[in-house]
């Protein structure tokens, strides 16, 4: 009797969890899911993509694991957005102050056919000195968007063509785990405690 | 902020050479906090930013800009989508309503030069003159300001 009643417990015990289970994967893996959830760059340690820095060096994500990393994709030649995210970022980092050095700040090139390395090398020299540039092989490029779920593509204008691509910067631990994404348009107040939330996610983390 | 020069003396003068009923809208407006991003060479485009503000009683249309430095200078809009892709198309005509003030800024509308002349050299400066619909016509002088500059202080 007493038994029976255990187990009625138990099995709607079970039901709830069941229920709680399914509401949970609908919101976050599910149909219900927000359409950002999927758009989040897999963690470093699962990417896969060679490229080449703008001093020559063979990098891919595994150079990036050990230390907190900011990423930003965009192009030289890009009038507006990619000089004022560098801008903001290089301000972020200058406001870091030493904490900065703690951090890899890499800016990929989303347009590796005008992007070459020595034009990569040119136009990082002008933001904050902890700024990496990487470019490389197209395919190698579009793996790398891949990995991080960024979108580009090239859109022709007169007398030449121009890029879209994804604007956000993203950050990842020291352990390569993505940690948020600083959105274009989001009040830029809202950087600082991020990169900091990222650069403190190194301690006790560690493996 | 630095009021970036706005002559009224120098709109008017020119507004004068033009044909006679041309005066709308120009002496009406007034430009502040013009600023350029140095180039690097002449191969990428360029960028001008500055606010543009109506004190009169009537709507004006920002209809073209020309300068110097560009062949093909243009106002653009850079817009941002859900997915947060940025993309930059051509802006075409700006109204601006009495007391309205239009933005050029970082991440928005930007006068973006093309076919750029001679290199942007930070600590330089350029015309560039607003043409309004009427034909009245504003010339800024912009400063150039360093490759990673965010506002007009730098």
């Amino acid at each position: 009797m007493r038994r029976r009643r255990i187990l009625s417990y138990g099995a709607a015990g079970l039901g709830a969890l069941g229920l709680t289970l399914f509401v949970g994967w609908w919101r976050v893996d599910g149909p219900g899911a927000p359409v950002a959830v999927e758009q989040r760059p897999v963690d470093l340690t699962a990417m896969d993509f060679r490229l080449t820095d703008h001093e020559g060096n063979a990098v891919g994500p595994e150079t990036l694991v050990g230390r907190a990393s900011m990423v930003f994709f965009g192009f030289t030649f890009c009038p507006d957005v990619c000089p004022t995210t560098l801008g903001d970022i290089s301000g972020w980092l200058d406001d870091l102050g030493a904490e900065a050095e703690r951090m890899n700040v890499v800016f990929i090139t989303v347009d590796p056919e005008r992007d070459t390395v020595s034009a990569m090398k040119e136009y990082v020299g002008y933001f904050h000195p902890a700024l990496r540039g990487w470019t490389g092989a197209p395919d190698e490029i579009s793996r790398a968007a891949e990995g991080f779920r960024v979108i580009y593509e090239k859109v022709p204008v007169e007398g030449g063509y121009t890029m879209n691509h994804t604007a956000g910067v993203f950050l990842f631990n020291a352990e390569g785990r993505f940690v948020s994404t600083i959105d274009y348009h989001e009040p830029r107040e809202f950087a600082l405690p991020k990169i900091r939330r990222t650069l403190e996610t190194d301690d006790g983390g560690q493996t | 902020m630095k009021p970036v020069f706005l002559s009224a003396v120098t709109a008017l003068m020119l507004n004068v050479s033009l044909s006679a009923p041309a005066l709308a809208g120009a002496e009406d407006i007034i430009v502040d906090g013009a600023w350029s991003r140095a180039s690097i060479g002449t191969s990428r485009p360029g960028v001008a930013y500055m606010t543009i503000r109506n004190t009169g009683d009537e709507p004006v249309t920002l209809t073209e800009i020309r300068t110097e430095i560009a062949m093909m200078p243009e106002i653009h809009r850079t817009s941002t989508n859900e997915q947060g892709v940025s993309s930059m198309t051509p802006a075409g005509e700006i109204k601006i309503e009495p007391g309205e003030t239009v933005a050029l800024e970082p991440g928005g509308l930007h006068a973006m030069l093309m076919r750029l002349q001679r290199p942007m050299a930070e600590g330089e400066s350029y015309k560039m003159t607003l043409v309004f619909s009427g034909g009245g016509e504003v010339v800024v002088e912009v400063p150039i300001l360093g490759v990673a500059a965010r506002g007009p202080e730098g």
